[in-house]
């Protein structure tokens, strides 16, 4: 192992260790204001809705992410969206993820006992009421954990804008790899930087978790 | 540049071809991540401790990491060690691995859920304990997770995608060839998602039914 070389390149690795950090933050933020929408649409009373909300879950979840991330890097300047690399990145990744952050919210939502929202309405609360004021607080304690989960997997998955060259870790790995043929060496630095990562999210979610449960 | 699909019939035959790659790649890895769950289950639960122990910490990482990282280290590096492999059989290996670590971690949890007693009393009517795991525990296990392991198969479907990065020919490689020629990035991506899309929807009808059946027959 060549631990000159590592000890060499290792700055750069850390820089962008940084901007997968970004990437993921704007990314989990926009996942989560998609995801939001999506079970507004999925619970909405239109049928209409109800359906380009389960039409956006299937379509998104359904393909690749990495051919949404080129069809709108690539694709979009043909339909007039121009957009660098790196916002086709966390507006691809974003919209991705809150396909799968739709499920983890709606399942969340639908497994609150039906009697509770009968007895909110029951006692005079609208529909709206009941969601907000007795359903949400119950089911956001149950979505933090599978939420935490959707988080791990949308770090990994920044990896992806590597291929529409953003200069993230994985980018950079695969710039040092092709330049040094140190495949291994690159991999380990790349590897602990996603690994720290990926700990203080998930120890940030168990924390979290814990603090809001009622027990 | 405006939108033109009818361009889209003369380079079929490509996107075909990339397809039936896609489906090959996604069959062969998934069946590696099967077998290899197992085996990967096996080994983090019952080998001496001292290959226990550094085997969970590789599979803690492999989870830990992206698949495209791993996919460069597996194609890459077997090349640095001397191992000169083509793209489409690092990429299968690549994915087929992957997978088999998340696989290994459901299989390793319906093993320690299925009943003590079925090994014990494997063991007395005389099953080495070997045949025992292998006869009377794993089956029972893998009929368990055949469900959450169908959402792992369907998953490394759109994962095999990534291979077209390390230069393997499937679907999104065979666009991105076609849209070098045609430079008509919008149709042929629109296209190849429309594809993955399709092969999801035929896996997801798949699973149920074998969810069906299993559910049947307990």
């Amino acid at each position: 192992m060549d631990i000159d070389l590592m000890l060499k390149v290792y700055p750069f690795f850390l820089e962008a260790a940084g901007l997968t950090i970004l990437l993921s933050i704007l990314t989990a933020i926009l996942g989560l204001f998609c995801g939001i929408l999506g079970v507004a649409a999925r619970l909405s009373r239109f049928a209409f809705i109800r359906f380009l909300g389960a039409a956006y879950v299937s379509v998104f979840r359904g393909t690749p992410a990495l051919i949404q991330l080129f069809i709108l890097y690539f694709g979009g300047p043909q339909i007039g969206i121009q957009l660098d690399a790196f916002e086709a990145g966390v507006i691809g990744l974003g919209v991705n993820a809150g396909a799968y952050m739709t499920e983890t919210i709606r399942g969340a939502i639908i497994s609150i006992d039906k009697g509770q929202r009968e007895a909110a309405r029951t006692l005079g609360l609208s529909n709206w009421q009941a969601m907000y004021k007795i359903i949400l607080p119950q089911a956001a304690r149950l979505m933090v954990r599978p939420l935490g989960v959707n988080l791990n997997m949308l770090i990994k998955a920044t990896a992806l804008v590597a291929a529409i060259s953003v200069i993230e870790l994985t980018y950079t790995a695969q710039r040092y790899i092709g330049s040094t043929y140190k495949p291994f060496e690159m991999f380990l630095l790349a590897g602990v930087l996603y690994m720290i990562i990926i700990y203080v999210v998930g120890r940030g979610v168990t924390w979290l978790d814990r603090k809001v449960q009622i027990t | 540049m405006g939108l033109d699909f009818s361009i889209i019939p003369k380079h079929l035959d490509i996107i075909l071809l990339g397809c039936a790659w896609t489906i090959g790649i996604t069959v062969v890895a998934a069946i590696i991540s099967f077998f290899g769950g197992i085996v990967f289950a096996v080994i983090a639960l019952y080998a001496p401790w001292i290959i226990r122990q550094p085997f969970r910490l590789v599979a803690w990482v492999f989870m830990g990491t992206p698949l495209l990282l791993q996919l460069f280290l597996i194609y890459f590096g077997l090349v640095q060690i001397g191992i000169d492999l083509p793209a489409f059989v690092a990429g299968v290996i690549g994915l087929g691995l992957h997978f088999a670590v998340y696989n290994s971690e459901l299989i390793q949890t319906a093993i320690l859920s299925v009943d003590k007693g079925q090994m014990e009393a494997a063991r007395t009517v005389g099953l080495s304990r070997g045949q025992a795991l292998r006869k009377v525990v794993i089956p029972q296990a893998v009929r368990a997770v055949i469900p959450p392991i169908g959402n792992n198969m369907i998953a490394l479907l759109k994962d095999s995608a990534l291979v077209s990065v390390i230069g393997v020919s499937e679907l999104t490689l065979s666009a991105q060839r076609v849209i070098g020629k045609t430079y008509r990035p919008f149709e042929f991506y629109i296209l190849a998602a429309a594809f993955y899309y399709v092969i999801n929807l035929c896996m997801e009808w798949v699973q149920r039914k074998i969810e069906r059946r299993i559910s049947h027959s307990r």
